[in-house]
């Protein structure tokens, strides 16, 4: 084995791969947001009185979690053209991700919302606090603490997903690393870095959601 | 799209199919010996574990492949993509089911592990026959929903350059260029294999929860 490792082309690009990791951020969080508000609509009509509403969330959420993420954005891809909407790739894949994650969050968010029982509710109107008071402290804030940490770890998840939005030269990091790879070839070194890369950002993400679940989610010590 | 199309994308399935086989067996060998080194007792054994889990669930799947592969090819290896890939997933699914078993082998009752001592059972027997039955059990459901996980991710060998369903998906689709149709079967077929593991495990999970009620 006379193979030299060289970082050259690495330290080169640093500036870029940041760049990239700042694309790689802009998808997660925006395809996160999107996560959510689908997520939360998806429960709305998951839950409604609607047969064909509540059965349409049901395949919609096992049709995406049983097929592949590369499968999807392909199809999101050419299936918008078509729809009259046309996007750059990186706009396609903050939907892609969007809807990838909105469907495990409505699921999430669904084994939240039943987590909180009626007499929970008339309790605490029996308790004399006011009807916003009971939706705040009452539903809203335990259902939170309920879903927080299957919801933040799906959206390290979706994080970690985006890499797969380079099949589609979405401009995020792994795109970037692929870049650099065939201007230098130095595969090996490249990757490497760039896991360490996202090995950093899943850590830090990890660390966010910890601090906030800590800050805002822990129960009262005496 | 023709037969001669529908054939070709078959074959990728069958190549999905064996990729994933390989990859969640070798991946169940890898992982038994990740969780019950995570769960051994020995300080250094237990942080390596941890480690390796930490490194393979805080990093994209894309990435382990692209880095097993040239890795691999680095050290003198000169082996086929499929090769790369199917390592590139057992390591994957190592960690993985080695965290999900690591979990589950907690999960059963200390007293377990204290009446087999009692008995006289070495450690081999205590797994064997004690902890691991009762442990697998528990674990079923979500070692299900990460071999679902695991066929989905096998989508991703199609990046490297290893020709399965979704590479062939893509090679019709730019021969015939009606891309909905081609992805459209191609999600179908994933959907077709996964979605019976799905309902499986959604299924033994309600069984388990009934029964520790």
């Amino acid at each position: 084995m006379d193979y030299q490792l060289d970082f050259t082309p690495v330290i080169d690009g640093l500036p870029d791969l940041l760049l990239g990791c700042l694309g790689t951020f802009l998808l997660a969080i925006c395809g996160m947001l999107l996560a959510i508000v689908i997520g939360i609509g998806g429960v709305i009509l998951r839950t409604s009185p609607y047969k064909a509403a509540r059965w349409a969330m049901i395949g919609f959420v096992e049709v995406i979690r049983n097929t592949p993420f590369l499968v999807q954005i392909f199809f999101l891809y050419f299936a918008l053209p078509l729809a009259g909407l046309r996007l750059d790739p990186t706009p396609t894949a903050i939907i892609a991700l969007g809807i990838n994650g909105g469907a495990y969050a409505i699921e999430i968010i669904r084994g939240g919302v039943q987590s909180i029982s009626k007499g929970q509710m008339e309790a605490g109107l029996a308790l004399g606090l006011h009807k916003a008071q009971v939706f705040r402290f009452i539903i809203l804030k335990p259902a939170l603490r309920a879903i927080f940490p299957s919801l933040t770890s799906q959206f390290v998840l979706l994080t970690l997903t985006s890499s797969v939005a380079s099949a589609i030269s979405a401009y995020e990091l792994t795109a970037v690393s692929q870049r650099i790879e065939s201007d230098s070839f130095r595969s090996f070194e490249v990757y490497f870095t760039v896991t360490a890369f996202y090995l950093v950002i899943s850590w830090l993400m990890m660390r966010l959601f910890a601090f906030f679940s800590a800050r805002y989610f822990a129960y009262p010590v005496k | 799209m023709g037969t001669d199309e529908f054939v070709f994308l078959l074959t990728g399935l069958k190549w999905t199919v064996i990729l994933s086989a390989i990859a969640f067996v070798c991946g169940c060998l890898g992982g038994l010996a990740v969780a019950l080194a995570r769960t051994s007792g020995i300080k250094l054994l237990e942080r390596a574990t941890a480690a390796y889990i930490g490194v393979f669930q805080g990093t994209p799947l894309l990435m382990q492949l692209f880095v097993v592969y040239y890795g691999l090819a680095l050290v003198g290896f000169k082996i086929d993509a499929w090769v790369a890939v199917a390592t590139g997933l057992t390591l994957h699914a190592s960690a993985y089911l080695g965290e999900i078993w690591r979990g589950s082998i907690e999960a059963v009752p200390r007293g377990q592990t204290e009446a087999a001592k009692a008995l006289s059972l070495k450690y081999v027997s205590r797994m064997r026959d004690v902890i691991l039955p009762q442990a697998l059990r528990v674990s079923l459901p979500a070692t299900i929903g990460f071999l679902v996980q695991l066929i989905k991710g096998t989508s991703l060998a199609s990046i490297v350059g290893f020709t399965e369903l979704t590479r062939a998906g893509n090679m019709i689709s730019n021969q015939i260029f009606q891309p909905l149709t081609v992805f459209g079967i191609v999600g179908l077929m994933y959907f077709l294999l996964c979605c019976p593991l799905t309902i499986f495990g959604a299924h033994l999970e309600r069984r388990f929860a009934a029964s520790a009620r």
